[in-house]
């Protein structure tokens, strides 16, 4: 455990010296760089930077559940027949080639500022991988399984959770993790342009101290978005590794 | 009118399978098999064993012909065991065996029981809560033979089950599938392409041409019911191979 951890933590405490002594010693403006120090000493300031986080995560997780739940039921529906697929696939598509940015202010009209105009910018970012991953597990089936199901009878609903749901869980897990992080970006991202509400998001945050050029704050409210996306991964990533654990070669001698 | 409950006959007359792009499979396949028989089917690679198998599953249908399987109704009756084990890699050896019973909503106490003992029958109680993935290529055979039997199935089709499997692994396989047919109400067909096995464990053997596949061969081997390895060393035994070769090589091997 040590041997994964002290490397990358011997490698960023030097960064964050050299960083210090550099800007000090070239006397870089604050606002163009400033130092780790003042980075740190903005955490503890009145910016508001705990209670955007918590909006901020609140979306996330609202817009990455609505992302694993719709993903994995749209990927149901186009798995259902190759002719629904084929007539609505590409459309799936579209949602990964949207700009997110573009169609936010409808997102205002539709749903209202706040939450949940960016939870649903978070989910049109985030779905598309949940879309993809699932329904290519659900097509890899071992067709013997299937001929096995319909030899003793099963119904289509019992051979969908019985058989393709569980054989598509490892590629399920692979769109979650991907799409852990897509939920984050696609929260700050909808809190820029939808996020203008009482309960400012890191979103606002980020906008506001870059307007007054407080870029302490801002450098905080950026490793505060970046640890989020990192611990809705790992989240995820430990279920996963939870579920398949016992079976899956992908998470054999994992740790 | 076959009792329930009792094994299962097969009557296929002039059976016919064509594939997309003018593949022949099968053509004018006649065949009986007797309830509680245990038949062995041998043929050339490729001449439409599977697809026999398949059919006589309800898999597949067939194009032309007509197949009979005599009280063959519920879903239980028939089971299958592939070429590869397929088990659940997400399910425990004893939650595969009681998979198709769970497919029969039986009860979860009653099919946990009759799973445990189907996984003690092919020798494998030690391992009833280990996963697919910690098993020996020959031990997940064995779960798929379990999982096949615990339905009590009548009619019970194998497809080259013990194909990727040394010689004594696949002997001591043998010796388990005709304990078990032997023990129940069931036919048997087994479908090999090693004539030693076929010899060993059929009561006959049919051999089919290379495709589109008949039956030329129908052999019903000379060998006492009770068999053990040292029958494989006996003159009669060399001299059933014998003809079983004699028979594949006139089929077009
Ligand atoms: N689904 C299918 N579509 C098209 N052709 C098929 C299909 N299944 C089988 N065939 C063809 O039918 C023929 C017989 O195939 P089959 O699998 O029954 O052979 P086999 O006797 O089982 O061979 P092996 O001993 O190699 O297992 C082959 O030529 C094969 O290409
Ligand atoms: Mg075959």
């Amino acid at each position: 455990m040590t041997k994964k951890i002290l490397p990358p933590l011997v490698a960023l405490v030097v960064l964050l010296a050299l960083w210090e002594v550099l800007v000090r010693a070239l006397a870089v403006p604050a606002f163009l760089l400033p130092p780790p120090s003042a980075i740190a000493a903005a955490f503890g300031s009145d910016a508001g930077l705990g209670r955007a986080l918590l909006t901020t995560a609140g979306a996330a997780l609202v817009g990455f559940g609505l992302a694993a739940t719709l993903g994995v039921l749209a990927a149901i529906a186009l798995a259902s027949s190759r002719w629904v697929e084929r007539a609505l696939y590409p459309y799936t598509v579209f949602l990964q080639t949207v700009p997110i940015v573009a169609i936010a202010p409808l997102l205002v009209i539709w749903f209202g500022p706040g939450l949940r105009a960016v939870a649903v910018a978070a989910l049109i970012v985030a779905v598309f991988p949940v879309i993809a991953n699932t329904l290519a597990g659900l097509r890899s089936v071992d067709p013997a399984l299937r001929d096995l199901f319909r030899l003793y009878g099963a119904s289509r609903f019992r051979t969908l959770y019985k058989l393709e749901l569980p054989a598509a869980l490892p590629q399920l897990v692979t769109g979650l993790r991907v799409a852990s992080g897509l939920a984050v970006i696609g929260t700050i991202v909808g809190e820029f342009v939808a996020g203008f509400s009482d309960d400012a998001g890191l979103g606002i945050v980020i906008l506001s101290a870059y307007r007054q050029l407080k870029t302490d704050v801002l450098f905080a409210a950026v490793v505060l978005a970046a640890l989020l996306g990192l611990a809705l991964f790992a989240a995820v990533d430990l279920a996963g590794h939870r579920l398949l654990r016992r079976w899956h070669p992908s998470e054999k001698g994992a740790p | 009118m076959a009792t329930p409950g009792a094994a299962i006959g097969i009557r296929a007359r002039g059976v016919r399978r064509v594939f997309p792009g003018a593949v022949t499979a099968l053509d004018g396949v006649d065949l009986d098999v007797a309830p509680g028989e245990l038949v062995a089917v041998l043929g050339p690679s490729g001449c439409g064993k599977s697809t026999l198998l398949r059919l006589l599953a309800g898999l597949d249908r067939p194009d032309g012909g007509t197949l009979e399987l005599e009280g063959a109704a519920e879903p239980g009756a028939l089971a299958c065991v592939f070429q590869d084990a397929h088990l659940l890699p997400w399910r425990s050896v004893v939650a595969n065996v009681a998979l198709p019973l769970e497919l029969a909503r039986v009860a979860r106490p009653e099919r946990l029981r009759r799973a445990r003992a189907a996984v003690e029958e092919v020798g494998l109680a030690d391992a009833a809560l280990r996963y697919p993935a910690e098993l020996s290529g020959g031990m997940r055979m064995r779960v798929s033979l379990a999982r096949a039997v615990v339905t009590r199935p009548r009619l019970l089709l194998l497809d080259e089950p013990f194909a990727a499997l040394d010689e004594i692994t696949r002997q001591r396989l043998d010796d388990q599938l005709r304990a078990l047919h032997a023990d129940r109400a069931m036919t048997v067909v087994f479908v090999t392409h090693s004539i030693a096995e076929a010899a060993y464990l059929a009561d006959r053997a049919l051999v089919l041409s290379s495709r589109p596949a008949r039956v030329v061969v129908e052999h019903t081997l000379d060998l006492p019911r009770e068999r053990t390895s040292r029958l494989r060393a006996e003159a009669r035994f060399a001299r059933e191979l014998g003809v079983l070769m004699q028979g594949l090589e006139r089929s077009g091997a």
